[in-house]
């Protein structure tokens, strides 16, 4: 007998065409799946009644052996095969894993590819198979509990992902064979868990998400029910582990133990810090006990030490919470709700402080642990044609702007940062020399006036146009950024309709720390920026008036010239090349004007003699119209 | 004859209405379009319409269209879980056979 949910009214399905679709919180640290059963999103637990599914994926030469809990188990024995935290890999590439992965235990495989891949027993791993094995745990466990296949998923990403690492998200999904409808922002999904979405009026809201290793802050904008993150930051190594190892700290000062490198008592201290921790948001006081070197030692930690303990921590994440705000141009009392993420804000002095920084109750009445996965769930729902209001769309924006390399090593910026998505922006551009019949075009991200001072995502080239002279020829150039935060970049000269497109696959990512630190630089470099570009636009300026003197000359410079006449634009032209080389656009500026001045008497002469040329021979009449 | 409830399933119900935080109840119904003639509806109700039945049992409102009451008379609607999926069951007096999932059946 099968078993039925409730539907909303006139939403029910046909017998077997059940529009099942579940939302994923693929974490650092944690995984969890939800999904909306009679109007209820609920998480989904596994036969043992556990929700949270550790993200962690253990290999030998069979395959995955053990996934989840059990494989955290066995890391101790098993480093090398035991994967987790693979999330902070998902888009790197090798060069910036081996920069950004300080304590983590794994083994790269060196190959050509520039997706760097662990070593394992099953073979070498990317962060992308990984993360699909974690999916299709999930996924088999969604469909056990639903009675059916998935019809879709939503799958949440940290804010800050860039384009690399969302398409990587999407690959690992599709690797486990899940349809992905949409992904979300984890602060959106958390937003959406509270229905913030359904308020009436726009509110601004703050999402503060500190986990076990990470935190992080996101400042939303919800304007006619369409969400924007105005701001992210946050803190890569900052978390719950950090409040037990100060627990630890205080314990081992308290009496005198010297714990060195005895990674057993490490461990065995951090479980009691962890579970004094715990009793701590209910009790006042925990007791923590504890044998070593035949001694035992216990002492009660009241809530007040532990309070103090937690503040420092605290207030580091407060002072993101402020960066986050001035990045957003708000103000505290900006912020309309305050929502809480992640197991560390059950802590109840957290959730004091972060009260008080924000003035105003914030939001804990959803388990802080299942809040995004809730959020993602609702809104699979939604896609999945469940609702009868489903006119709910979730709109993003792109976090770095994007753009193009131009001549000289400049940026056109084609998309600003923080315009919502999706969009598309077209923009013209056209050829530097004669004849020239290909283009390279070279796309790039961020918020610096240079190349080299941003990301470069991909080069394509645009091909076989028909050759004309500098400056006719028309190519449009378009970006078109898709729900999901992915670009497309497609070229076509408009006269011979040759055409060249890219996708931005992935190379390699940027961390939220790099996002903030490439626009903080922008902010820093502003003036120097301005200045580069004067001087790059200068430069490519007299390459450009040199490249149509030189031509010009070599055709008729002795039919127009007299030789002092020819010497004087010589001389004129020598100043031009060596101003160029200096950094002073100024000087190049001066030597053009008088490169210019010089010319005009040749320039008169040719025009006129060409005007000629194409008159002689016609009647008058011609001219008529 | 009348639709009545379980306690399970009357808890989960009105759980779920307590949670939706708008309706007037339960509304159940047949449509004939299942793989094996025809197929239960099980949806909340806001309202009642004209000629709808209205059954109150376990402090639960059950609203039936007559058509439909004529195939689920004397059903009762349970909650139970099979692994870990789970979710309302009809145990209805009238089904004379059902397709292999039991989601439509013949009278």
């Amino acid at each position: 007998m099968a078993l039925l949910q409730i539907s909303e009214p006139g939403q029910s399905t046909a017998p077997h065409q059940h529009r099942l679709a579940a939302g994923i919180d693929l974490g650092t640290t944690n995984s969890l799946v939800a999904t909306v059963r009679s109007g209820s999103a609920a998480v989904l637990e596994d036969e043992n009644g556990e929700s949270i599914l550790p993200s962690v994926v253990c290999y030998d030469k069979h395959g995955v052996s053990a996934i989840g809990r059990e494989a955290r188990e066995q890391a101790a024995e098993n480093p090398y095969n035991t994967i987790s935290s693979v999330k902070r890999l998902i888009g790197l590439s090798a060069e910036d894993i081996t920069s950004s992965s300080a304590g983590m235990m794994f083994q790269l495989e060196s190959t050509d590819s520039t997706v760097p891949r662990i070593k394992t027993d099953a073979g070498p791993k990317t962060a992308i198979e990984v993360s699909a094995d974690i999916l299709r745990s999930l996924r088999a466990r969604a469909e056990q509990s639903l009675g059916g296949e998935l019809g879709g998923v939503v799958v949440t990403v940290p804010a800050y992902y860039d384009d690399t690492q969302r398409q990587a998200t999407k690959d690992a999904a599709k690797l486990a064979g899940l349809n992905i409808y949409r992904l979300v922002n984890e602060p959106t999904a958390a937003a959406i868990a509270y229905g913030l979405d359904r308020e009436e009026v726009d509110s601004t809201i703050a999402v503060y998400d500190l986990g076990g290793g990470t935190f992080d802050i996101s400042i939303l904008k919800l304007e006619k029910g369409v969400f924007e993150v105005l701001s992210t930051a946050g803190d890569t190594a900052l978390g719950g582990d950090d409040i037990d190892q100060a627990v630890v700290s205080w314990f081992v000062s308290e009496h005198n133990i010297s714990v060195g490198d005895d990674a057993a008592l490490q461990r065995g201290l951090l479980d009691q810090a962890r579970a004094a921790k715990h009793q701590l948001t209910l009790a006042n006081e925990a007791l923590i006990q504890f044998e070593y070197q035949g001694a035992s030692f216990s002492t009660t930690l009241s809530i007040e030490v532990f309070d103090s303990l937690v503040k420092t921590l605290v207030e580091r994440t407060l002072k993101s919470c402020r960066a986050a705000l001035r990045q957003a141009k708000l103000k505290k009392n900006d912020i309309d709700n305050v929502v809480m993420v992640g197991g560390s804000t059950r802590v109840p002095f957290v959730r004091k402080m972060v009260g008080e920084f924000f003035d105003q109750e914030v939001l804990t009445d959803i388990n802080p642990d299942e809040v995004v996965a809730i959020g993602a769930a609702l809104q699979a729902d939604v896609l999945a044609g469940n609702t009868p209001d489903s006119d709910m769309l979730l709109l993003d924006v792109i976090p770095l702007s994007l753009g193009i390399e131009t001549h000289g090593g400049l940026v056109e910026q084609i998309i600003p940062r923080n315009t919502t998505i999706p969009v598309a922006r077209a923009q013209e551009f056209t050829t530097f020399k004669d004849g020239q019949t290909a283009m390279a075009l070279h796309v790039v991200q961020g918020e610096r006036d240079l190349v080299r001072d941003c990301r470069s995502l991909g080069r394509f080239e645009l091909r076989g146009f028909v050759p004309a002279v500098a400056g006719q020829a028309r190519i449009q150039v378009m970006f078109q950024v898709d729900a999901d935060g992915l670009l497309t970049v497609s070229a076509i000269e408009k006269t011979s309709e040759v055409h060249a497109e890219v996708q931005i696959k992935p190379s390699y990512g940027l961390l939220d720390s790099e996002i903030e630190t490439m626009i903080r630089e922008s902010m820093t470099h502003a003036e120097h920026d301005v200045a580069a570009r004067m001087l790059q636009e200068q430069r490519v300026e007299a390459e450009r008036a040199v490249e149509a003197l030189d031509a010009a000359m070599a055709r008729d410079a002795d039919e127009f010239l007299a030789a002092d006449e020819k010497q004087k634009i010589l001389d004129a032209r020598a100043l031009v090349v060596q101003s160029a080389d200096s950094n002073d656009a100024e000087a190049i500026k001066t030597a053009l004007r008088e490169l210019e001045s010089v010319s005009e008497v040749y320039v008169a002469r040719r025009m006129n003699a060409s005007v000629g040329k194409s008159m002689t021979g016609k009647h008058i009449d011609s001219y008529d119209h | 004859m009348a639709i009545t409830l379980t306690d399970a399933a009357a808890d989960h119900v009105k759980g779920f209405l307590a949670n939706r935080g708008k309706g007037f109840g339960l509304r159940l119904a047949v449509r004939t379009t299942g793989c094996s003639g025809m197929a239960y509806v099980l949806e909340f109700a806001d309202g009642v319409e004209e000629g709808d039945v209205v059954f109150d049992d376990n402090d639960v409102k059950v609203v039936v269209d007559p058509k439909s009451l004529v195939y689920l008379d004397g059903t009762e609607l349970d909650f139970g879980k099979e692994g870990l999926n789970e979710g309302f069951k009809f145990k209805n007096p009238n089904v004379k056979d059902e397709c292999g999932c039991g989601e439509s059946f013949n009278v």
